[in-house]
């Protein structure tokens, strides 16, 4: 499947803004803190910002209001539907908190949910799609709220250092969980990847399969076509793997060394604001490892049509 | 509404395809783009038209598959393997993921007659319909930013101002070798029902679950070349040149010396 930019940027960026979400939602940072008002806002903006460039790949982005319409099948309308939903105790909230220096319990627990429901429904649109093996599992939506889990609980970790550091010691036991958790999904979903065997071949596309083995002789034209460039993206498995390699170690192997750092560093030599670097350093690492991913999620998918075009 | 119509008529329109006679002539593909460039809804647009890297949105193509039997030859017209042209349009599913999947509701499956449309007006390019379709029926037109498809020629076979003939879908009546048959599917006593059941009628891709409306005719089995040849002493009437007169007689002469 083709990687489209503004979709790898919009799944990743508003991934990790839904995951922050969550945690500010049931009350880890301190709503009197600097901190806590700028985890708010940064929160806000990685989601709105994933949301402006989702419209990016719409052709005719004017009309994008109707995509809230068919909530009843279609799991896109749905995330839109969640997207809005979510915005309004989450900004609730973050007017409460930027303002106030409170916020209402109720209010976080609700942004919460939504901001599950909306990293969900965004999963389902890939995994509900019977015609791409890769996405097609119960894995992928899990994949993908375990990333915005542990996106959510590096950026929670950063702002609470940032500030008096009171959950700090929790949230980087809880950030190595995390990493834990979204690595041994992550492997387990490549791992059946490459064991699959395609659902469609050539054979039952043509319905020709009794006939002997089938082969595309000639595509229906030498050029391109809307099919060939969205879905025949091809890489090669050569650099697909170097690629993994390269995601290993920025989403997880860098992160744990760094979040290990400030657990050393609390526990030996007692709280100092200083750690938020090291923790500013693992979001860095995380969230190209995380491009890496969402690039290759695409990259390697290979889609049912492709056996009409050979691919 | 993009959820599918639940306890819609019987009426399943569509199209039964012949692998056996269409001969790749490309004819329907070239007649379709013709008639709905200038019928429903935006034109079919195309991208650098008289350039290099011409592309651009097709409701219907030809592909064109080898087929080579187990242990069999591939030795040009006198291998085993066999070619078979192959076109391919929408399919009208009746579990139509492309439908369910859309989140404007421009994409929907009409109850009474099965037709899957796109309500342009609706569309907001999104292209997640495409991606939901297994058979490549779903092409964006870049122009336009909507998603077009096989409209089954909906304006053409409720024209009441045309001939009775000229009801079908464009594909269907241009098609020179008569490979394409159109009719009610959910009739088992309408035509194409009938040359379903006698041809052994099958689905694409049974396995994605689509269920799809048009059915594909197999090629009849064949012998090869080699096999044909081995057959000459006991040559078919028709092949035979004896009681030739004439001219004939005289050429079926030369022909022989050669
Ligand atoms: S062939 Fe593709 S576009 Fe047509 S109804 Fe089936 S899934 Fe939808
Ligand atoms: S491209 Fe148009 S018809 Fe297709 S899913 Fe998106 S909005 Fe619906």
């Amino acid at each position: 499947m083709h990687p489209a930019y503004s979709v790898i940027f919009f799944t990743v960026v508003s991934g990790m803004g839904y995951g922050l979400a969550f945690f500010l939602g049931i009350g880890l940072l301190d709503p009197a803190t600097m901190a806590a008002k700028a985890a708010y806002l940064s929160a806000l903006g990685m989601i709105g910002a994933g949301l402006i460039s989702s419209t990016f790949h719409l052709k005719n982005p004017h009309r994008a209001w109707r995509a809230f319409s068919q909530w009843r099948s279609s799991w896109l309308s749905r995330e839109g539907v969640m997207a809005i939903l979510t915005f309004i105790p989450l900004t609730t909230n973050a007017a409460l908190c930027v303002l106030f220096d409170i916020q209402s319990l109720p209010l976080g627990i609700a942004g919460t949910v939504g901001a599950a429901i909306t990293v969900y429904s965004t999963a389902m649109i890939y995994a509900s799609l019977r015609t791409v093996d890769a996405w097609h599992t119960r894995l992928t939506p899990a994949c993908y709220l375990a990333f915005a889990a542990l996106g959510g609980t590096l950026w929670t970790l950063f702002f609470d250092l940032l500030s008096t550091g009171s959950n700090a010691l929790q949230l980087s036991l809880l950030s190595g969980a995390a990493i834990a958790g979204a690595l041994a999904l992550k492997l387990q979903w490549r791992a059946r990847v490459h064991l699959q065997v395609p659902n469609s071949t050539p054979e039952t596309a043509t319905g020709l399969g009794h006939i002997g083995a089938v082969r595309l002789l000639e595509r229906p034209h030498v050029n391109d076509n809307y099919l060939t460039r969205e879905m025949g993206f091809r890489i090669a498995r050569k650099h697909a793997a170097k690629l993994f390699r390269l995601h290993l170690i920025m989403a997880y192997l860098l992160p744990i060394i760094m979040v290990t750092l400030v657990l050393v560093g609390l526990t030996f030599a007692g709280f100092s604001a200083w750690y938020a670097v090291s923790a500013g350093l693992s979001l860095v690492f995380h969230t190209i490892g995380m491009f890496v991913e969402r690039w290759l999620f695409f990259a390697e998918a290979r889609h049912a049509v492709m056996n009409y075009y050979g691919g | 509404m993009t959820s599918l119509p639940q306890g819609s008529s019987s009426r399943k329109l569509g199209l039964v395809i012949d692998l056996d006679t269409c001969v790749g002539c490309h004819a329907c593909v070239v007649s379709c783009k013709e008639w709905n460039t200038g019928g429903y809804g935006s034109a079919l647009s195309d991208q650098d038209p008289y350039g290099a890297d011409v592309s651009g949105a097709w409701l219907n193509r030809v592909h064109t598959f080898e087929v080579i039997p187990e242990g069999g030859e591939v030795i040009g017209e006198a291998g085993e393997a066999r070619i078979v042209h192959f076109p391919k349009s929408c399919l009208h599913c009746e579990d139509a993921p492309c439908v369910t999947v859309c989140p404007t509701g421009a994409s929907y499956k009409r109850a009474e007659d099965g037709i899957v449309l796109v309500d342009e007006d609706k569309c907001i390019g999104c292209g997640l319909c495409a991606w939901a379709c297994a058979y490549g029926a779903r092409e964006m037109d870049l122009a336009a930013g909507v998603m077009k498809k096989c409209t089954l020629c909906v304006d053409r076979i409720y024209n009441d101002t045309f001939e009775e003939v000229d009801r079908v879908p464009a594909c269907v009546r241009t098609c020179p070798a008569n490979a394409r048959h159109f009719g009610d599917l959910g009739d088992p006593h309408s035509d194409v029902s009938k040359l379903v059941a006698e041809r052994g009628g099958f689905d694409l891709m049974p396995e994605q679950g689509n269920r799809p409306v048009n059915k594909y005719l197999p090629p009849r089995p064949r012998t090869a070349l080699a096999g044909a040849a081995a057959l000459k002493p006991g040559q078919p009437e028709e092949e035979s040149t004896e009681g030739a007169t004439g001219f004939l007689r005289w050429l079926d002469v030369a022909l022989d010396r050669i």
